[in-house]
């Protein structure tokens, strides 16, 4: 990776006689369209760094670019800003032990529910099944059965 | 039965009781990860003298509060006359730390509203700033003599924070 970033700015550089402000490179300019997009901008907090006004999300926009231009990782430009603001600072925060209800959360929820769903479901058709008949129920149900016989009979 | 009966009327009061206590939360309060951890290393000019050079070094060996700020923030001005009164008392080192700023704008408010800070660091590019992870001045940070990072107010300073959280901190870490 390191070997390609320094291959883009070399040739970047040569190319540097023809236009003064060149544009950055396609690749790099891609990374960095993604990356920002990734971070969160604590100013506005639901904006990403790169939908951002604010004065901090303009410098930590620069702040990325020229550690992308100094060939630095993604995952090393993350761990810079996370160190800094903290885990809030990622769209995607990283999973570890602070962030694990957030992530595992959504899942344990769902877990519960099925298993409430299930557990009642079950319970529901057993009963209905295996609950014997009172005595008040049996006598009635023999009245009817004897009255249908009977009219079986007539 | 009964008891089962009441399990929904209990999930509800849970999730009433969470969104209660959510909205007595400030989310523009992020936890910072630099608490407890070493104060990162700067050094600066100074914003008075710009011959001159303030820096993380001269924080060490006493309990010092940082206060970020700057002229164009309107929440630093209803703090200053806290910061002004407590550098009175002389109970705590505050230095400042002058941030995204224009110094002829910053010496005249320090001229206009007082000098609460033993020094202030002029960090006109923000870049110290970014270290420290400010995202919202005022900032004040709480660094003890070993230069670690205590605690962080993020916004004003208040007669409340300052009386509930950060002087009591202050005077427990110079012990």
């Amino acid at each position: 990776m390191k070997a390609v970033i320094s291959l883009v700015l070399m040739l970047y550089a040569t190319a540097g006689w023809a236009a003064t402000s060149a544009p950055h490179d396609a690749a790099l300019e891609t990374r960095y369209r993604l990356l920002i997009s990734e971070l969160r901008c604590l100013v506005c907090q639901n904006e990403s760094i790169s939908d951002s006004h604010a004065d901090l999300a303009k410098d930590l926009r620069n702040q990325v670019r020229v550690m992308m231009e100094d060939g630095k990782t993604d995952r090393e430009i993350t761990d810079y800003l996370v160190a800094r603001y903290g885990d809030f600072v990622l769209f995607r925060p990283r999973f570890k032990g602070t962030t694990a209800a957030l992530w595992l959360g959504p899942f344990i929820l769902v877990g519960l529910g099925a298993l409430v769903l299930i557990y009642s479901v079950v319970r529901r058709r057993r009963r209905a099944g295996d609950v014997p008949l009172t005595g008040g129920e049996q006598q009635r149900l023999r009245s009817l059965l004897q009255d249908v016989q009977g009219e079986g009979k007539g | 039965m009964r008891a089962r009966s009441l399990i929904p009327l209990g999930i509800f009061a849970a999730l009433v009781a969470l969104l209660w206590a959510g909205l007595y939360l400030n989310p523009r309060e992020v936890p910072s990860p630099l608490i407890d951890k070493p104060a990162p290393e700067f050094v600066l000019p100074q914003l008075q003298d710009p011959t001159r050079q303030v820096g993380s070094k001269d924080l060490l060996g006493k309990v010092t509060l940082l206060n970020v700020w700057a002229s164009w923030c309107a929440a630093c001005r209803d703090e200053h006359p806290l910061l002004v009164a407590l550098a009175k008392t002389g109970r705590v080192n505050i230095y400042g730390l002058n941030y995204k700023d224009t110094r002829q704008d910053a010496l005249r408010w320090l001229n206009d509203l007082g000098n609460p800070y033993l020094v202030s660091a002029f960090d006109e590019q923000g870049n110290v700033g970014i270290d420290y992870g400010v995202y919202g001045v005022p900032e004040t940070y709480v660094i003890d003599r070993a230069g670690i990072i205590r605690y962080k107010v993020i916004g004003p300073l208040t007669e409340e924070n300052l009386r509930t959280t950060v002087l009591p901190l202050v005077r427990k870490l110079e012990g």
